[in-house]
């Protein structure tokens, strides 16, 4: 590099994934240093490219940029990164940083035009929300090419240039849902510690049920995600919460035979209406981890389903208040 | 602009529409469907919303009130009184 200003600098890289890069998305898979999954933007050489190489465009996030770099092992080529502040190409399209506005400068500070004899970029299919192709061309002369939806498709687009129809489609199987489970379990932590604290320091808290609650949205939800029943986030996530409440509520109904009927069936019913809330809460939010819902559906869901939670987890925490009520006062 | 579905915003103006299948190739959901020169809508109720046929279509042929399906920065934008749902 000849100094910080000088943009027109083209990078070396290759398609070697290391074990720092490994270690990199480990912690990128659990939210650590979030935003800190950065490679510098601007132009990367790939392999020995020559005027005539292709041109593949990219985010800042390291795993974006390392799942294009491996999937084009052998491939002389160049790699466009684009500053989308260390966000991957969906989200960034989404807000418009991975967008027209930004490649067009792009491929002007890299002097892109003087480094390549051709006009086309490849752009990953996902960018597609962020950035107007055809205002691009017109802006820049360069043509763009959507690619396949995931980098791995690449080796087989490449023979053709003509995505199949598999190729442009997105899915949500069970190993990309899995992986989201680290970033689920990192959000809701400072609320697991808060209930075991309370519970340790005076029993405030029944812990174990509302840790499973938490971890039935955060853990169990994302991989039962096509099994449950109902189209709404909500109501799967009261069903599930439900199921998980069901053994809390029998240990309750079960545990104290000789206390009055009404008392055993109301101590299970607060476990019957507190729990499956807070699962449905986690998992409507997790709405916007998946790769098909849409703003109409999920704000549909959230005027449906918000009042629902409330009322459910209210009516709970009442009938809790009222039931240590009567027990103090001797009641039972 | 036809509505194409009740599930979301998405709108679709044949007269407007060229065939050039941009829109084919950039939805994630398969929404559209091309025979020769005619672009159809074909499976309009899996339409996410992400706007990007909308952003690439050429002749204005494609309307939807694009935007994040994410409860999580909805209700953060509610609660800051934002106007724009956006992640991170």
């Amino acid at each position: 590099m000849t100094g910080a200003t000088d943009h027109r600098v083209v990078r070396p890289t290759t398609s070697a994934i290391m074990l720092g890069n490994r270690w990199d998305h480990f912690l990128a898979r659990w939210a650590i240093n979030r935003s800190g999954h950065r490679v510098a933007p601007g132009l990367y050489a790939l392999g020995k490219p020559t005027a005539d190489s292709p041109v593949f465009v990219s985010a800042n996030y390291t795993l974006s940029f390392d799942a294009l770099r491996e999937a084009l092992a052998g491939r002389d080529s160049y790699i466009l990164v684009l500053d989308t502040d260390g966000i991957n190409v969906w989200c960034a399209a989404g807000k418009g940083t991975f967008g027209t506005d930004e490649l067009v400068q792009r491929i002007e500070a890299t002097g892109l035009k003087d480094v390549v004899h051709h006009r086309t970029l490849i752009l990953p299919q996902l960018g597609a929300p962020g950035v107007a192709a055809h205002l691009v061309t017109k802006r820049t002369q360069f043509k763009i090419e959507y690619g396949p939806v995931r980098a791995t498709d690449l080796p087989e687009y490449l023979k053709t240039h003509q995505a199949t129809p598999e190729m442009r489609r997105v899915h949500f199987p069970l190993r990309d849902r899995i992986v989201l489970i680290p970033v689920e379990l990192v959000a809701v932590l400072p609320v697991l510690i808060v209930v075991i604290v309370l519970d340790l320091i005076g029993g405030f808290v029944s812990s174990p049920a509302i840790i499973a609650a938490i971890l039935a949205g955060t853990v169990l939800f994302p991989i039962l995600l096509p099994w449950l029943p109902t189209h709404a986030f909500s109501t799967k996530g009261l069903i599930l919460g439900g199921i998980v409440a069901l053994p809390f509520a029998l240990i309750a109904f079960l545990s104290n035979p000789n206390a009055a009927m009404w008392l055993r069936a109301t101590g299970a019913l607060t476990w019957l209406l507190t729990l499956p809330p807070i699962t449905a809460f986690i998992t409507l939010n997790f709405t916007g981890s998946t790769t098909f819902t849409s703003r109409t559906g999920v704000r549909r869901e959230i005027f449906a389903y918000i009042p629902v939670m409330a009322w459910l987890f209210g009516a709970g925490i009442a009938l809790t208040i009222v039931r240590a009520a009567i027990k103090i006062l001797g009641g039972a | 602009m036809v509505g194409v579905s009740a599930l979301n915003t998405l709108k679709f103006d044949a007269e407007a529409c060229t065939g050039c299948g941009i829109c084919v190739d950039v939805c994630p959901h398969g929404v559209f469907a091309q025979n020769s020169r005619t672009i159809y809508v074909v499976h309009g109720d899996a339409c996410m919303e992400c706007g990007a046929c909308q952003v690439n279509c050429p002749f204005g042929a494609i309307q939807v009130d694009s935007g994040v399906g994410c409860a999580a920065a909805m209700i953060a934008a509610a609660l800051t009184r934002k106007q724009q749902a956006t992640c991170g």
